[in-house]
């Protein structure tokens, strides 16, 4: 599933990266410890996290992700907008729990792939 | 044959000032070595280092699970020295081998380094939990992920973390 077919289907809010919509989701992931993130997350996943701030660009870039969703109606950093921007990194806003969320990505078929 | 001792080249202090980093090319060793500068608490350009590094090892099409090894390790070594380091350096090494990894900082250095290196200990600042930092990864990580990694610390002046990993060997990661 690319971003763009998954940000239809539910209806999230794009605040950056529109240039990456065309991304293949290959896995997701949740946390808001980046340690946890950067360590385990896989390759090319989509991540589910209330952080807002900067650092999260750069662990999705480093993790080489597909996108960022910011759960719980959180705001992210206006500098993280901007950074997302030029990294064309997706990111979305989703206005629930990222529990809800995943649970909607695995009826999809979207798993947790194995880490790499 | 000697390579270009990095501290002797002039770039290297106007670099330093820009925040900048360069890179120098030792023909006859084989070997590229750069260098970047991290400022402490700059928790804005935190992790460009290590993005720096990881595009420069694809440009080398490096096997990418080694390339991710590496990344893991520089971010942590990257994101310490900015969250306890004071300024510090960031030095990468890449000969036709192995790679290795080096971070030196400022202080306050660690004052255990067996306590430092256990799963879960931090002595991180609550500004850093709050980012979701300091969940006492950072040294597990780097050590679960280079091949070797060396850590001094003279508790009260500064910290190098040494990593190295050698190219073409493959390691399972648990």
């Amino acid at each position: 599933m690319r971003v763009n077919e998954f940000v239809e289907f539910f209806n999230l809010k794009v605040i950056a990266g529109e240039q990456g919509l065309d991304r293949e989701i290959r896995g997701g992931y949740c946390g808001d410890l980046l340690s946890d993130v950067m360590a385990n997350a896989p390759v090319g996943c989509i991540w589910l996290t209330i952080q807002g701030h900067l650092n999260i660009v750069a662990v999705a870039v480093l993790r080489e992700m597909a996108a960022i969703v910011i759960t719980g109606g959180r705001e992210p950093d206006e500098e993280t907008v901007q950074k997302a921007d030029q990294e064309h990194l997706p990111l979305l806003k989703w206005p629930h729990s990222a529990f809800d969320l995943a649970g909607r990505l695995y009826v999809l078929g979207v798993g947790a792939a194995p880490t790499p | 044959m000697r390579g270009v001792d990095l501290y002797d080249h002039p770039p290297y202090a106007r670099n330093l000032a820009d925040g900048g980093s360069n890179q120098t090319v030792c023909r006859y060793m084989a070997s590229l070595k750069k260098f970047f500068f991290i400022k402490a608490r700059d928790f804005v350009h935190a992790g460009e280092a290590s993005i720096h590094i990881q595009n420069l090892l694809k440009s080398m099409h490096l096997d990418p699970a080694l390339i991710r090894r590496i990344a893991i390790c520089s971010y942590e070594g990257e994101m310490n020295a900015v969250i306890h380091g004071g300024d510090g350096i960031l030095n990468v090494n890449i000969e036709s081998n192995r790679l290795t990894l080096e971070i030196i900082d400022e202080g306050p250095g660690i004052q255990d380094i067996q306590l430092a290196m256990q799963p879960g200990y931090s002595t991180a600042p609550e500004e850093a939990r709050e980012m979701g930092f300091g969940a006492g990864m950072g040294l597990p990580n780097m050590k679960k992920n280079a091949d070797d990694i060396l850590i001094e610390s003279e508790p009260g002046k500064r910290t190098r973390a040494c990593m190295t990993f050698f190219l073409g060997l493959t390691k399972e990661v648990q």
